[in-house]
């Protein structure tokens, strides 16, 4: 085969690239060769913090580093190919935990030492709407609005190009959405991760049967808050209307509860990528994060995409999580842009603004 | 060759180290010396920043490329979480990406080979552990390859916890605030040399996580 070697030895026509995630409780290593996708192994330490009820941040980290060497074996095997064979190694930088991010960033770059090979540092966030060119529909159309949604964040971006013009329209000013569905679980009695419960919960249920609040989204809120969201409230008024009940000794109907929850959830995380879709003249809208497992979520978001005459993406579930893939293919898409690799010094950076597409 | 990495006490440290730069000092002469590359950052909080760069020094300086490098050594703490944890997930990904052996080595070995040039056993080593408490290990002399042999610890304590003897010998203290990656090297190729095993690769924390067990659920009603 004829490669497209750049100047700079750089393979920019379809780099092989191996991927590294690690900024909270997956360790994702995923490889891919231009927009095809070779390899996506995930080791989660998920069931590590379930009694504990949310990510223990020292624990993930711990879980990292026991995971990382397997997982990189796992995905090479996979992938079928020799690790001398990739064209450079990527890694997320952030947004995430510090000390998780920590540990990709230490193995990805002494891997790409040990191979000689370029290192690019790439958005985790950015990340998530990369792995929609691994979709068999392959490339991303733009401009497109990306509606990004898990335990750890909740970002509405708009994307003009995936390399290099990226704009943060909001994100939550308080709790990430999957942290709401587990705190309401734990007010319900529900186990961890609280996703899943509660959507098992609400199955049942009655989504108008109680009107709670959505966050961020009353006339005043529109000139500050447009596009950011705020979950705190709709899981203190949940909390409130349960005690009331076992106060009064009345029974908890949990699935109108659960039901009613989720749906201010969706309606508020829908409601507003819409705004944003058609505020800005733009017909496309990608989901991405751990809660677009969310059924009610997709549901309600392909309804009114296609009331709104909005094109609505949704990668595949296990690019759509945490994963090493989505690094890989935002890489390798850096790469056959032209971008020019990070320089070794790079860190871990917990709140790496979205704009920050990769380190240069 | 090997290429050794230590973030375990606050510092990092990257060296390339060869058998053959230390010829003729097999017989005892432990201390500093040998390591044909040695580079270090004494930056307790950018362990991840420089990880990279140290590696890349080393090589740069002695002139030869990773290929050269027959083996990692991994000073696996005890240390802190976060930089130890830096340091380790550089060795592993490094010796996997050339195929070659992970050598994982306790970092306070390294300490006391240099100390023991100086004091005679029983050595206590001492390093900070942060939290106004400190890792030790207690080290009764060289042993026939020229390793220091440890007879307690590693462990952590608070500081008027430290063993003021060991085998009631009053013990004599070292405090070090840093590791020498090329000792570290050098306790490897004696290792390899007398055909010795490795230390499993488990960071040495030795302390828990911080976790808080969820309690009930806080009422939001007065
Ligand atoms: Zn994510």
């Amino acid at each position: 085969m004829l490669m497209a070697v750049n100047e700079d030895g750089l393979n920019r026509r379809e780099p092989l690239v191996l991927g590294i995630e690690s900024s909270c409780d997956e360790t994702g290593v995923g490889i891919v060769r231009g927009r095809k996708l070779l390899a996506n192994v995930i080791a989660s330490s998920m069931d590590e913090h379930a009694r504990y009820g949310g990510v223990v941040p020292e624990v993930a980290a711990r879980a990292h580093l026991e995971a990382m060497a397997p997982t990189i074996r796992e995905a090479v095997t996979t992938a079928g190919i020799e690790l001398d064979d990739i064209d450079a190694v990527a890694v997320a930088n952030g947004p995430g935990l510090a000390g998780a991010l920590m540990v990709g960033v230490g193995a990805a770059k002494a891997l790409a030492l040990a191979l000689d090979k370029p290192i690019f540092a790439v958005n985790h966030l950015v990340g998530h709407v990369g792995a929609d060119v691994l979709s068999p529909e392959g490339q991303l159309a733009y401009p497109q609005v990306a509606l990004l949604v898990s335990g750890g964040h909740t970002s509405l971006l708009l994307v003009r190009d995936l390399t290099s013009d990226v704009e943060l329209l909001g994100e939550t000013v308080d709790d990430a959405a999957g942290e709401a569905f587990d705190k309401v679980a734990r007010i319900l009695g529900l186990p961890y991760p609280g996703g899943p419960q509660i959507d098992r919960a609400a199955a049942d249920g009655d989504p108008k049967a109680i009107r709670f609040p959505r966050g961020l989204s009353q006339p005043k809120d529109m000139d500050a808050h447009r596009y950011d969201f705020s979950f705190s409230g709709l899981k203190t008024a949940v909390a409130r209307w349960v005690e009331v009940r076992r106060d009064a000794g009345e029974p908890v109907p949990l699935a109108d509860v659960a039901a009613s929850f989720r749906e201010a959830v969706v309606d508020v995380l829908v409601s507003k990528a819409i705004a944003a879709c058609t505020d800005l003249g733009v017909p496309r809208l990608l989901l991405g994060g751990g809660v677009t497992a969310n059924a009610r979520l997709r549901e309600v978001a392909a309804e009114r995409c296609g009331a709104a005459g909005i094109e609505l993406r949704v990668p595949e579930f296990s690019l759509c999580t945490d994963n090493g893939a989505m690094i890989a293919a935002l890489g390798a898409e850096l790469i056959m842009a032209g971008a020019a690799p990070s320089p070794l010094s790079f860190g871990a950076d917990s709140t790496l603004p979205a704009t920050e597409i990769c380190v240069s | 060759m090997l290429l050794a990495i230590d973030t375990s006490a606050g510092t990092s440290v990257a060296t390339l180290w060869s058998a053959s730069s230390s010829a003729g000092d097999s017989e005892g002469g432990a201390a500093a010396g040998g390591g044909s590359a040695e580079a270090s950052s004494t930056n307790p909080m950018a362990h991840a920043e420089v990880i990279g760069e140290l590696i890349a020094e080393v090589l740069g300086a002695s002139g030869l490329d990773a290929s050269a490098v027959t083996g990692v050594v991994a000073g696996v703490g005890p240390g802190p979480f976060t930089g130890l944890r830096v340091g380790l997930a550089a060795a592993s990904a490094f010796a996997l990406g050339r195929q070659v052996a992970l050598l994982p080595v306790v970092s306070h070995d390294a300490i006391a080979l240099a100390a023991l040039d100086e004091a005679s056993g029983p050595l206590l080593v001492v390093t900070d552990a942060r939290r106004k408490e400190l890792y030790w290990s207690i080290y009764s002399g060289l042993n026939a390859h020229g390793l220091p042999e440890r007879v307690a610890g590693p462990s952590l304590s608070k500081p008027d916890d430290l063993p003021p003897e060991w085998n009631g010998t009053p013990v004599t203290r070292w405090d070090a605030a840093e590791v020498s990656a090329g000792l570290l090297a050098r306790i490897a190729q004696r290792m390899l040399d007398a055909g010795l095993e490795f230390e499993p690769f488990e960071p040495l924390y030795l302390r828990s996580p911080d976790v808080t067990m969820p309690g009930a659920v806080k009422r939001v009603n007065s």
